[in-house]
């Protein structure tokens, strides 16, 4: 129990530092009491001066202190909210690995991962690898299965957005196979290809497809009236219609079909790799519980959320650049 | 006086879910080259109907529509639009947006340089040379509304369609463009049909007045010659008898004459 008694302190302590240098209406003597027991007071000079007569620039410094207080404050008002998060589910996870046997806590897990994170890319033939490889396999199938589906799906949803009939007879296809789980695809890869690689690829195109064809369509059926009809009035070729208008005014769209995709791509990769093995993240979890080595499926867990984290903020990033305000 | 445009018992029917709608009926127009027309008429009355329908960008159900001796088929650049909303593209800079325009029309005749040239006369005859590389979102309304004049003035158009252009806009700009345009008209010499619902803006441009009935079935009914000598001059035209006249019949006919429906009811 010693852990959680040093825990609980230290997080009080933090917490009292904080609302300190947030300048929470407290008495002088009170606050002074405090700096000194925390002992932050190099820090902290404006607000000893309030409680004792110091230097005779202490305005001077004070005045620029305050700015710099102002901005540190910000930033922790920002970042303290998702760190006590992750505190608590540290704490959370701490707690309830404390008795039971199987599951390894906090610290076990990073000890293991300083020892996995040492040496990513090794390689020992084609089960054991480093667990950077393992991830790097796992994107270069999510890139290829999304790739063609980005191919296939991006000028198919431009054909459903522009022809009525196409999107009448498309239609109901997609609205039957959408619902289907992506891993439903896979035994028809595996036997249509005969092979484990392809057929995890393939689940990915299948997976992958039906935002992007949806979204592009969606694009292209709500691009206002009034920019088709400038090109009618100019009476543009279809050409400069498609990269001058239709494409910059859709891109938005697919764009956010885009992000949909690799996100379900980056949640199906791993169940596909469970389930045809080879090299991947997927893969690896499960080879790392038969191994049962379960620390590793707690690390493999984090290294997924936050590659998959990376792709979402990239792909907004890409999505910034592209927004157009239509006023 | 030659007849440049002429509309010839043109009559316009919608299918709705309602049954037919019938928004036009027996409309006789004919403009002169160099005209400068304004249509005037209660909301609903169709005249913005009428100026697709010269446009091209919608066909009559009934009748016929001619431009300088052809038939009007279909939308195009001689037939340029300004629309009520501006319109521009806002991925492309107010330079590029004009620039669409020109190389549509003279790309194939002129080289890249007389095509960039074209485009900057345009940003200058309504005075936005300045706002060249600004896209339309950075600018204003009374801006984004100059620069659809300059793009449609850019591809020399034997008519300009305007569709209430400065409807959207607050009445100190609206007074400014209004200016603005009637010396690029004189300059220009274009033919003009403007849609319209402001008396003032109406008989200050026009030469001729086109006044529509109500609709459902709507059609033409009367047209006013406007005989003010040009250029006209807002302030003095203030006080002057003929344009009161001329404001008070187009008053007349449109509160009078043809007040709202429901008001009447």
């Amino acid at each position: 129990m010693s852990a959680i008694t040093m825990e609980v302190p230290a997080l009080a302590n933090h917490l009292a530092a904080d609302s300190h240098k947030m300048a929470m209406p407290r008495s002088a003597p009170e606050s002074a009491a405090k700096v000194d027991t925390v002992a932050v007071g190099s820090i902290e000079p404006p607000l000893l001066a309030g409680a004792e007569p110091v230097a005779c620039n202490a305005a001077a410094v004070a005045a620029a202190a305050e700015a710099r207080v102002e901005k540190l404050n910000a930033l922790i008002r920002a970042i303290l909210p998702p760190v006590i998060g992750f505190a608590l589910l540290i704490g959370i996870w701490y707690l309830a690995t404390l008795k039971a046997s199987g599951l390894p806590g906090p610290i076990q897990t990073w000890k293991a991962a300083m020892v996995l994170f040492a040496d990513p890319f090794y390689s020992n033939g084609p089960n054991d690898q480093g667990i950077g490889w393992n991830v790097l396999s796992s994107l270069k199938r999510v890139a290829i299965g999304f790739g063609f589906a980005a191919l296939v799906g991006i000028p198919l949803g431009f054909m459903l957005g522009r022809f009525k009939f196409m999107n009448d007879m498309v239609n109901p296809l997609i609205s039957l196979l959408r619902p289907v789980s992506p891993l439903a695809w896979l035994p028809i890869g595996l036997l249509v290809f005969q092979k484990a690689d392809p057929a995890a690829t393939w689940t990915i195109f299948i997976c992958s497809i039906w935002p992007m064809i949806i979204n592009t369509a969606v694009g292209v059926q709500r691009v206002p009236q009034d920019y088709l009809n400038v090109a009618r009035v100019l009476a543009l070729s279809e050409w400069k219609i498609v990269t001058k208008i239709l494409f910059p005014a859709v891109l938005p769209y697919m764009l956010t079909g885009i992000r949909l995709s690799i996100g379900t791509a980056w949640l199906v990769i791993v169940a596909a790799e469970m389930l045809t093995g080879g090299v991947g993240i997927g893969f690896w979890v499960w080879d790392e519980w038969n191994n049962l080595k379960v620390e590793h499926i707690i690390i493999a867990i984090f290294v997924i959320g936050i590659v998959g984290l990376l792709l979402e903020q990239f792909l907004i990033m890409i999505a910034k650049r592209f927004s157009y305000e239509n006023t | 006086m030659k007849k440049f445009v002429l509309v010839e018992n043109v009559g316009q029917t919608f299918d709705t879910k309602k049954g037919k709608f019938v928004a036009l009926r027996d409309i006789d127009l004919s403009i002169a080259k160099g005209e400068f027309i304004a249509l005037i008429g209660h909301s609903g009355c169709g005249k913005s109907t009428l100026l697709n329908l010269i446009a091209g960008l919608t066909t009559p159900s009934s009748g016929l529509l001619i431009c300088d001796g052809r038939e009007i088929a279909g939308p195009g650049p001689e037939r340029a639009v300004v629309f009520q909303n501006h319109s521009l593209l806002p991925w492309l800079t107010c330079y590029e947006n004009i620039h669409l325009a020109v190389e549509r029309v003279f790309a194939a005749k002129e080289s890249k340089a007389q095509l960039k040239e074209r485009t900057l006369e345009a940003l200058e005859l309504v005075g936005l040379t300045h706002a060249e590389h600004k896209y339309p979102n950075e600018i204003s309304g009374g801006m984004k509304q100059r620069v659809g004049i300059a793009r449609a003035l850019s591809m020399q158009p034997k008519v300009m369609l305007l569709d209430e252009p400065f409807g959207a806009l607050d009445a100190l700009t609206r007074a400014k463009l209004q200016d603005e345009l009637m010396k690029i008209c004189d300059k220009t010499k274009a033919t003009t049909v403007m849609v319209t619902h402001d008396v003032d803006e109406a008989v200050l441009l026009a030469d001729r007045i086109v006044m529509m009935t109500n609709g459902p079935a709507a059609t033409i009914g009367e047209i006013l010659t406007i005989d003010l000598p040009r250029p006209r001059k807002r302030l003095e035209l203030a006080h002057d008898p003929r344009y009161i006249d001329c404001r008070a019949a187009v008053l007349e006919f449109l509160y009078d004459k043809q007040a709202d429906h429901k008001q009447a009811a």
